[in-house]
């Protein structure tokens, strides 16, 4: 049990901080630009394939250099000859664009790396088990996510709280029409933001890559846990978006781990619904079943008891 | 219930974060009141009618409404009871012709709610309502252009036109003739003075020309605070007004 | 032909009390709708455009219910299909239920079943998600949509697991010697209910209601002003939404006789989304175009090429770039032009911009189809057939021919916009000068 507990914790915080590190660069694009990146996502998946080719060619570790940096310049690109031009058409057009876009590169990532996961391998230094609790071996790759995930946090956060452009950036989080009046040059600031958004998911990408599965698919399956991480950790608030994201890190792989039912609990009671009817569908369904549905009705308890969001304050 | 000030504001209190901006402000505007407010630029008369309508919630006070507490109940429900305002910054259906920015204002007066089981055309009056203000406000020529595209005298008259247009016994205008020529004003100075015959009228204004005209009793607020209230001779003639306002004028 | 309970007497139905309130000008484009969809099975009358139709119709309604969200009321949402989805479940067991019991209620009426099971839904979801407003409201929304979604997984009773839930449409109560078992006779069932549907929506948009949903749109600050609730007023707008929708969605549960998941997967939703706004969200029949549009081309594209779905995408982008009032408002710009008689001055100028435009798509098809012959179809070898020329995508000839016509296609674009320009204005200002643009 202890053991089940533990190992779950580690898995948990670490997806969260995979989710994190997405969700962040969500909430930056969004805060400042006012543009709900749906091709987010689409940054990991792309993050994870070009990682992939990379480490197919040269390994695995320029990948790990390489492809953020790839990747945000695509981002830097999409923003300059994509999102500006339709910036004047407003959010709703940034926001279908953006929509377009991660249709457009599921599409490409298929035509280029085809449907099937692709083979993405844990780099052979770090391929062997780091530690064993109880009678879990913990890979030595997972502890190097975590250590990436924790590093780039920390990092975030110094740049943030100690930096000049962090503090232009916490302005704007705060104060979103402010970013225009700061006589920067507002062009660039947005070019940049939107790349850093999309390098960071890109790291994600890559790191995740070898520990998952690497497929077209990824993105689809993830998108909309990122939103969900945003709404709940409220809109435009990067602290919501850390207690949003370890939340439903831990929600989900403790739901994973679990293959208790209402069944089980009940077993005493010697109730047996039907079989074939509803009921008996709920009755027997374990928690590792819903735990992909976990985020979704954590979204749903949200807006019923708190619709701004754990830490939001702004409405839309 | 009668004799009750058709608008009472009750030591109102606004703070936005640290910084108070309005700062115990009372005041009484009898029913059928022409009144303006006047003071400068940032002392908070707009925030004073976004907490009066609805928009803000105050941090303490109240607002009483023909005897009936209005603050904090959402402004739609505001309006409802027969508080309408204008914006200084025009607000407005942009794409949607004049005919159709009216007759958003005339449909919950006229008790059509969210009816979706009926056509708006054969609404009993509603029509023919649009059809008075328009004319009232002198756009009937332009009734299906685009609202976004009037020109900017225009927009303020379609401004006023969707404010009145419910029929409101409380009619709140924040600097409508802001930008205007001198011509524009004087026209539109004529429309609130027909607007307003038998309603009560609180208008912030910053042309004194204006304000001393039309105004049968006059506020001066300065900082969040009422610092005077009374009829146009006697805040003319007033000194504390002078120095905290008027004189700021004159220097300008 | 009298045989055809619903086009008709619907038609007249609503005509009649369009003329008691004094609207007869907007019975004739309806009337000429009817009288276009009951003659079109007699001009294609293979079972293909049967089928296409078919389809068109089921999307045309699932298009409109999104654009009364969309276009109407100002609501983006990444999940309608979930409205669509569950009116084809209910709708589906409704029948086998209704087939068990012998229950007396005749197919053409089993969409209603869908249309109250997606009011249902919306009424619930749309409690929660008209809460927020703008972008939020789009996440909450796609949420949804993948609670929907995965909950399928686990109410495998209801929801018939992989394989979904099929039905039979033939063994209903029959009130004629119809038994829709023919494409021929479902198309009729789909252009009633498409006719129906629309005249209905088309009537939402001219009510108190659909006017205040516009309103809400442009600006629902305002429209607290003038005593509505933006709140309500979307809910409203989601919950009738989710009406047509699960109409729609029944309409394919009949249609193809099952329901399954992939009726309110992301991709159903992205499809209405994109054929919507391809159309034209910001009128009543862009819709429409779209929804037409987008059917044809999912069959007939996925017919020729395998990348279809890209093709579509980048078609959406270039819309939300280039076009974003979609093609009705492309139309649309030009009927002041028309009107005026100055649609002439502009045409020479199109015509000269075909010849890049041309390039353009060829230059991008020979792009998007080499690189799949060469990565996707590698079994298949480097040899292709494009526009009826056969080739070697392995050779630098064809890439060279590729990247000559995009390269050709951009400067051609130069020096042809300029001119272009011109042309607009010169139309626009003569328009103007006759009163024709305001
Ligand atoms: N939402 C807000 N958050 C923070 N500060 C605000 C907010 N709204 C207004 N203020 C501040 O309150 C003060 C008063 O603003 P207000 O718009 O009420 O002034 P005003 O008297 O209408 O001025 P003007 O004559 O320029 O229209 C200003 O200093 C303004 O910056
Ligand atoms: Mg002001």
């Amino acid at each position: 049990m202890l053991e089940l507990v533990l190992i779950s914790t580690l898995n948990g915080v670490l997806y969260g901080l995979l989710l994190f590190l997405m969700a962040s660069g969500l909430t930056l694009i969004f805060s400042m630009m006012g543009v709900l990146n749906f091709a987010h996502a689409s940054f990991y998946m792309l993050g994870a394939f070009v990682g992939y080719q990379i480490s197919k060619w040269a390994g695995f570790w320029p990948g790990l250099i390489l492809a953020p940096l790839i990747v945000g310049a695509a981002g830097m690109l999409v923003e300059r000859f994509g999102l500006r031009n339709v910036h004047k058409n407003g959010h709703v057009a940034e926001l279908l664009f953006t929509f377009g876009l991660a249709f457009v590169m599921e599409e490409l990532v298929q035509i280029v790396w085809g449907k099937a996961p692709v083979d993405y391998r844990v780099p052979a230094l770090l391929d062997f088990p780091a530690f064993t609790l109880f009678t879990t071996n913990y890979p030595a790759y997972k502890l190097f996510m975590l250590a990436i995930s924790l590093a780039i946090f920390v990092g975030l956060f110094a740049m943030l709280t100690r930096t000049r452009i962090g503090l232009i950036v916490q302005a704007a989080l705060t104060h979103p029409n402010m970013v225009a009046h700061l006589g920067h040059n507002v062009p660039l600031i947005f070019m940049s933001v939107f790349g850093v958004g999309a390098g960071l998911a890109a790291i994600a990408g890559v790191i995740a890559g070898p520990a998952l599965v690497t497929q077209s698919t990824m993105a689809a399956l993830l998108g909309p846990i990122l939103f969900v991480v945003v709404v709940v950790g409220g809109l435009g608030s990067l602290s919501g978006a850390l207690v949003a994201s370890l939340l439903i890190g831990l929600l989900q792989t403790f739901a994973i781990s679990s293959n208790a039912s209402m069944a089980d609990l009940f077993a005493f009671s010697g109730f047996s619904p039907q079989p074939n009817t509803i009921m008996n569908d709920l009755w027997r369904v374990s928690v590792a079943q819903i735990a992909p549905i976990l985020p979704y009705l954590l979204l749903v308890l949200m807006l019923m008891f708190r619709p701004t969001g754990l830490m939001g304050n702004r409405e839309s | 219930m009668s004799d009750a000030p058709a608008l009472e504001i009750r030591n109102l209190k606004k703070s936005f974060g640290p910084a108070e901006i309005i700062r115990g402000v009372n005041l009484a505007v009898p029913k059928g009141e022409r009144h303006a407010v006047i003071g400068p630029n940032g002392a908070g008369k707009s925030t004073l009618f976004n907490l009066i309508s609805g928009l803000l919630v105050p941090t303490s006070g109240d607002v009483l409404l023909n005897g009936e507490k209005i603050s904090g109940r959402p402004a739609y429900e505001i309006n409802r009871r027969g508080l309408s305002r204008s914006f200084q910054v025009t607000n407005i259906f942009p794409r949607m012709s004049v005919f159709e920015n009216v007759r958003c204002g005339v449909l919950w007066s006229a008790k059509q709610k969210y009816a979706f089981w009926r056509g708006v055309e054969a609404a009993p009056g509603v029509n023919e309502r649009t059809e008075k203000v328009l004319e009232e406000i002198g756009l009937v020529e332009r009734r299906n252009v685009l609202a976004g595209v009037l020109t900017y005298a225009e927009q303020r008259a379609l401004e006023i036109g969707v404010t009145i247009a419910g029929g409101a016994d409380v009619i709140l205008l924040d600097e409508p003739t802001a930008g205007m020529s001198r011509h524009e004003t004087d026209v539109a100075v004529g429309l609130i003075r027909r607007i307003s015959e038998g309603r009560t009228l609180m208008i912030v204004e910053h042309d004194m020309g204006v304000v001393f005209g039309l105004a049968d009793r006059i506020s001066v607020l300065v900082y969040g605070e009422i610092i005077a209230t009374g009829p146009p001779a006697e805040i003319r003639a007033s000194a504390k007004v002078k120095e905290a306002y008027l004189g700021e004028e004159a220097h300008a | 032909m009298s045989d055809i309970p619903l086009p008709k007497s619907s038609v007249t139905r609503v005509s009649q009390r369009g003329a008691e309130k004094g609207l007869p000008w907007w019975l004739l484009p309806w009337l000429a709708s009817a009288v276009v969809l009951l003659a079109l099975p007699f001009i294609f009358r293979s079972d293909t455009y049967l089928t296409v139709m078919s389809l068109m119709g089921i999307a045309i309604v699932f298009a409109l219910s999104y654009n009364m969200m969309l276009g109407q009321t100002g609501m983006l949402s990444f999940g309608h299909a979930v409205y669509y989805g569950l009116g084809a479940y209910f709708v589906v067991h409704t029948m086998n239920w209704a087939i068990a019991t012998r229950a007396p209620i005749p197919l053409p009426l089993m969409p209603l079943v869908g249309g109250f099971a997606g009011l249902a839904f919306a009424i619930i979801f749309g409690w929660l998600s008209t809460k927020r407003s703008g972008t939020t409201f789009s996440m909450i929304s796609l949420g949804l949509a993948e609670l929907v979604g995965s909950s399928s997984l686990i109410l495998r009773t209801f929801f018939g697991g992989e394989e979904g839930v099929t039905t039979n449409r033939t063994k209903l109560l029959r009130l004629t010697d119809w038994t829709f078992g023919s494409q021929f006779q479902m198309y009729y069932l789909i252009a009633g209910w498409c006719l129906i549907s629309a005249i209905a929506m088309y009537a939402l948009t001219r009510t108190p209601f659909g006017r205040m949903c516009n309103a809400v749109r442009e600006n629902p600050e305002r429209a607290q002003f003038v005593g509505y609730n933006p709140q309500v007023v979307r809910y409203i707008a989601f919950c009738l939404s989710g009406f047509f929708a699960g109409v729609a969605g029944a309409l394919a549960g009949i249609n193809f006789e099952l329901a399954n998941a992939n009726l309110f997967g992301a991709s159903q939703s992205g499809t209405v989304l994109l054929a919507t706004f391809i159309g034209g969200i910001g009128t009543f029949v862009g819709p429409v175009l779209g929804a037409v549009l987008v059917s044809y081309l999912q069959v007939m594209l996925s017919d020729i090429t395998e990348v279809w779905q890209l093709y579509f995408g980048l078609m959406f982008i270039a819309v939300v770039m280039f076009a974003p009032g979609g093609l009705a408002g492309l139309v649309l710009m030009h009927v002041p032009l028309l009107r005026a008689g100055v649609l002439g001055r502009v045409v020479p100028s199109y015509l000269l911009a075909l010849i890049p435009t041309a390039m353009l798509l060829v230059g991008v098809v020979m792009l998007i189809e080499m690189t799949v012959q060469l990565a996707v179809k590698q079994s298949e070898g480097p040899v292709m057939k494009l526009f009826g020329v056969a080739f070697n995508a392995n050779l630098p000839g064809p890439w060279l021919v590729m990247l000559m016509l995009l390269a050709g296609a951009f400067v051609l674009f130069r020096l042809i916009s300029p001119r272009m320009g011109t042309a607009w204005d010169n139309a626009r200002s003569a328009a103007a000068e006759r009163g024709m643009v305001v």
